[in-house]
């Protein structure tokens, strides 16, 4: 091929590069998507449930509370959180009775029940779903009798017709029975059946039920309707009720959850029909909603797309904030329609350098930041942390927010060297050594080097922003913390090592036998991390010996479960902003090992007063006397130390220029209806970073052609040479 | 020939077995069903009662290899190995532990995965042995030896390496195809431009090497020699009879990997984000998910061994001296 050859070719490529790309080359979106009102984000593995029955975690929650419309929603931009009505026409109104049914005030000692009324919005409408096609006569439109009927149909886009109607009462109860059908495997059926009435007996005739359908070979649907639940009950079309024992006032933030969303129950029969879950048409993979967007592709090999629902109300952006939200521009969009954005695309990446560089490139609106790009986006100087220039130049906009949640370093109370167990004198000088290793435990500089200082040093186990969290002197955790020159200061190694001598371990050996004070880490993967020699580290202040026993999850769950770990490392994510969600993480009866693994106390914590307290305290609203129990609670924690440190870690979110509206909300994930984006404002910005560089084609053809040659030349010389010398004839 | 071939198939059935039931051994060594159950249901709030319900469901409620309990022949029927492993054997990999159709998961997951290990395999395997015939062109010259310094470079940098610096000049830096991800139908090729070249560069030097000195093994033979001496052409001798001859140990190599092509790369579909089989079975590990992983394994020993029944009869088309008997 000749120099000609060459050039062709070369066209040929930016030809091709061009010819299938309207903009940049490096454009990873469809061409024909270009300029429109779509939000790109991604994912980094397939979610596994999408049933909102059964879905509990946040990387589901992003997907499906979109879709969901429980009954309640929290506010976008207050703080702390405020619950307020979604689908209802306002919060549930709550009756007390007592055992004869008897209405009684909130506080009177005969309460037997409370009974939560909704009124469900009339005229809102499901999204066009198949499971809602009718025929003329109203009866289901797909009606399959046999699995070969279903054959057609790959994905729940190949059914053509589809169908709407109003959303009502009888759509929010039927999902709560579905939450009480033990075969649907809700992960918080067991903590609600010990509210809803009549929510075990329910179970247990659901699974009759099924069990009968089984024995006679049946491919019948269950109709969950037709089972007796004493604590549910539709009033009239658009108004339903919910009886709990005694009182629970958490149970409003569980309101705020996809698991309480509406369920049409023609959904439930329409993916039981013969032959659809064989071909993964379930409702745990295409869900049906009211929400402000519908599913329309869910790939999680490759991408998922939600797209605007048609069908959606009038719901509107609010017009109040906190303060500074006007300042930041989060209002200027007030009493607006929602939602703002018309397709949502999330596309799988695995690793975080394509992600990032696609961010960069402004092929994601939206992007976290990774331990190995936090260098480059952000700037840590002498008045905090910043954005870097860098990102500055691009108009990129940082938002920092506390996560809701706690990760601690725990002690296991059972254990006989650092638990709560023996004598009085055993258990005091026990506590003692707790309180020195929590002394020893630098967390501030845990913080800085681990997580390059995204988080803060836990005071107690409820997080900023969350009733019960104080700031300043009378939130520092007095065991660990003196308040001096007006910040809270660690309390220094000597006072740990006189802890550690009156525990029994002067300069980290045993006093009666000399010998060194060894501790076990259970922790999964395998030892030797920066982050476990540092660990070893914080232990050989106090001459302690921390010995890391790495192990698969499975081990470290079954020796948690067993209460055969001594100290470990742990963290919980809140379900509702209530402080009842963080201090149940020290409730006895909640202990792991009581629990046989089913309990959120990990540190097998068992203070009397402490469990009496908490009962007290769980019942209580948000008021001044509930904040004298959590501060006696926090005392009796301060004391025990079942836990050395913890942190409550900081969200980082970058947001490209074009992105408004963005606020981020520790607890719901229902807030894609609020962003708004500025689709030319992106196009423009995005052929400026991407136009493409083609010199560097042009070097390699070169370089091709120029290590061809010698060799193209030296095989013409090669055929023309001649193997006898015949110069001298 | 069929006779052999039916002869090796039934040969492959207590391989199977074999690998079955060791796959299911190791698996089972590490977990326990309660456990993949905890793995399934989440951290929070898993209650005993849903372990036990899980576990019904999905049949891991029996015992693992012998049913202690049972009568005849149930004593190994009414067991996880026997109703796990059976459906195996008539490719009916039944669903995943989370619920998903493994058939339609792989049946959508190996396309991606053959559009780019298609090309890389062919375009590879033909780059290399063009160069390993040029090279050898040339052999005991500066320029073979040249060739052979610059295979060993390329064999020595990691193939992520490749991936990285591929991505960060051509993706990031000069903006010439996207730094990853995957669209179905035309607009594929961009996305597999990149991955391609990678993954043939990142073979050229271990193929060039080992084919370079097959290829000089037959350069020195006496047919050779005689073409030469006949005043054939020298690119005629390497492409029409040096590479025949050297075919049968390339295709010892080569053509018992054509049928795992699509069992996909877990580092290239994991940078490039294409949505492949590569991997699904590594996720399957992580999750514990046990349906998955078995079907994956026994898949791959029954493609592995297609892979050498392949090899076998391939034999006979480059060598008509070789006969299946």
């Amino acid at each position: 091929m000749g120099s000609r050859g060459y050039g062709l070719l070369l066209t040929l490529l930016a030809g091709l590069l061009s010819g299938c790309s309207e903009g940049a080359w490096n454009n990873p979106h469809p061409a024909d998507e270009t300029g429109q009102n779509i939000l790109y984000s991604s994912f980094s593995g397939p979610p596994k449930h999408l049933d909102p029955v059964i879905s509990y975690s946040s990387d589901e929650g992003r997907f499906i509370d979109q879709i969901y419309d429980p009954p309640l929603q929290y506010h976008y931009l207050k703080r702390p959180f405020v619950l307020e009505a979604n689908t209802v026409t306002s919060l549930p109104d709550i009756v007390y009775r007592d055992g004869d049914g008897n209405e009684v005030s909130a506080d009177d000692a005969a309460l037997a029940y409370s009974d939560y009324y909704f009124e469900v919005q009339p005229g809102i409408r499901y999204q066009p779903h198949p499971a809602l096609a009718v025929n003329d006569d109203g009866s289901p439109f797909y009606v399959f009798q046999e699995a070969a009927e279903a054959a057609p149909y790959r994905t729940l886009y190949d059914f053509e017709t589809t169908g709407t109607r109003e959303l009502i009462a009888d759509d929010y109860v039927y999902q709560i029975r579905r939450l009480a059908d033990p075969t649907l495997l809700s992960p918080i059926r067991g903590l609600l059946s010990e509210y809803i009435v009549g929510m075990n007996e329910f179970g247990e005739a659901a699974k009759n039920a099924r069990s009968q359908l089984k024995e006679s070979d049946s491919t019948d649907w269950l109709d969950l309707r037709t089972l007796p639940f004493a604590g549910v009950e539709v009033i009239d079309r658009y108004r339903y009720r919910v009886r709990l024992n005694g009182k629970y006032p958490q149970f409003s933030y569980w309101l705020a959850f996809h698991f309480f969303a509406p369920i049409p129950p023609e959904a439930d029969r329409f993916y039981q029909m013969p032959g659809m879950a064989e071909r993964n048409l379930t409702l745990d993979w295409y869900p049906i909603g009211t929400g402000p967007y519908m599913m329309t592709r869910n790939d999680p090999n490759e991408a998922i797309i939600l797209e605007r629902n048609p069908n959606y109300r009038d719901d509107f952006y609010p017009s109040e904030g906190e303060p500074g939200d006007a300042e930041a521009g989060l209002l200027d969009d007030a009493g607006q329609k929602l939602p703002f954005i018309d397709k949502v695309v999330y596309r799988l990446e695995k690793e975080s350098i394509p992600l990032w560089s696609k961010f960069l490139q402004g092929y994601y609106d939206r992007s976290g930041i990774s331990s190995d790009s936090f260098d480059q986006a952000i700037k840590v100087g002498a008045d905090g942390i910043g954005l870097s220039d860098e990102m500055r130049e691009r108009g990129i906009s940082l938002e920092v927010a506390v996560t809701p949640g706690t990760f601690y370093f725990g002690f296991n109370m059972l254990d006989p060297l650092v638990g709560d167990t023996g004598t009085e004198e055993e258990r005091a000088r026990k506590r003692a050594l707790r309180q020195a290793i929590a002394i020893a435990y630098d967390q501030e500089e845990y913080i800085s080097i681990f997580q390059n200082g995204r988080g803060e040093t836990a005071m107690s186990p409820i997080p900023p922003g969350i009733f019960g969290y104080q700031q300043g002197q009378s939130g520092i955790n007095p065991t660990v913390f003196e308040w001096k020159q007006g910040k809270a200061k660690r309390k220094s190694i000597e006072r740990a090592k006189a802890l550690l001598a009156k525990a029994g371990y002067p300069d980290g050996r045993d006093a009666a036998t000399g010998e060194p004070l060894v501790l076990n880490l259970d922790t999964v993967g395998s030892g030797g991390s920066a982050a476990q020699s540092w660990l070893i580290k914080q232990f050989k202040k106090l001459g302690i010996q921390l010995n890391i026993r790495g192990t698969d999850y499975n081990r470290f769950k079954e020796k948690m479960s067993t209460g055969n770990a001594q100290l470990f490392q742990w963290g919980w994510l809140a379900d509702y902003p209530d402080a009842e969600n963080f201090l149940f993480l020290l409730y006895g009866p909640n202990g792991q090992v009581v629990t046989e693994g089913a309990g959120v106390n990990s540190s097998n914590y068992n203070s009397a007063e402490y469990n009496a307290l908490f009962e007290q305290m769980k019942l209580m609203e948000n008021s001044p006397e509930r904040m004298a129990i959590i501060r006696e609670m926090l005392a009796l924690l301060y004391r025990d130390v079942p836990w050395a440190s913890g942190f409550h870690p900081h969200s980082y979110v970058l947001n490209n220029a074009w992105v408004y509206n963005s606020k981020p909300h520790g607890i719901s994930k229902s807030v894609l209806k609020y962003l708004r984006i500025d689709p030319r404002q992106r196009l423009e910005q995005q052929a400026a970073l991407n136009s493409p560089v083609v010199w560097p084609l042009i070097v390699v053809a070169l370089l091709v052609v120029i290590m061809a040659l010698p060799g193209y030349l030296a095989y013409r010389r090669r055929l023309n040479q001649r193997i006898l010398n015949t110069g001298d004839q | 020939m069929l006779a052999y071939i039916i002869r090796r198939l039934i040969y492959a059935i207590p391989i199977l077995i074999g690998v079955n039931l060791l796959t299911f051994a190791l698996f089972f060594v590490v977990n326990t069903p309660d456990q993949m159950a905890r793995v399934q249901l989440g951290d929070k709030h898993v209650t005993e009662e849903a372990i036990a319900e899980w576990k019904a469901q999905r049949g891991y409620d029996k015992p693992l290899l012998v049913n202690d309990e049972a009568e005849g022949l149930s004593v190994v029927t009414d067991t996880i190995f026997y109703e796990k492993s059976l459906s195996l054997f008539a490719l009916d990999f039944g669903k995943s532990d989370a619920g998903r159709s493994i058939a339609a998961d792989i049946q959508q997951r190996m396309w991606p995965s053959l559009a780019v290990a298609l090309p890389t395999f062919v375009i590879g395997i033909s780059v290399n042995i063009a160069f390993a015939l040029f090279i050898v062109m040339f052999r005991a010259s500066v320029f073979d030896t040249a060739a052979m310094v610059l295979c060993v470079a390329l064999m020595s940098i990691s193939g992520v390496f490749y991936v990285i610096a591929g991505q960060f000049f051509f993706a990031r830096e000069w903006n010439l195809v996207p730094i990853s991800g995957y669209l179905g139908g035309v607009d594929a090729w961009r996305f597999l431009l990149l991955p391609v070249i990678i993954g043939v560069i990142s073979g050229i030097g271990g193929g060039t090497r080992l084919y370079r000195t097959l290829f000089l093994e037959e350069a020195s033979k006496d047919y050779a020699r005689t073409a030469r001496a006949k005043g054939v052409p020298e690119l005629t001798v390497l492409f029409r009879h040096i590479l025949p001859n050297g075919m049968i140990p390339i295709l010892t190599s080569v053509v018992v990997v054509i049928p795992s092509l699509f069992m996909g790369s877990l580092l290239v579909e994991s940078f490039f984000g294409i949505p492949g089989l590569g991997s699904y079975t590594l996720d399957a590990i992580q999750s514990q998910d046990f349906a998955i992983v078995r079907s994956m394994v026994f898949l791959g020993s029954v493609l592995y061994i297609l892979g050498l029944l392949l090899t076998d009869i391939s034999y006979t088309l480059v060598d008509p001296r070789v006969r299946l008997s």
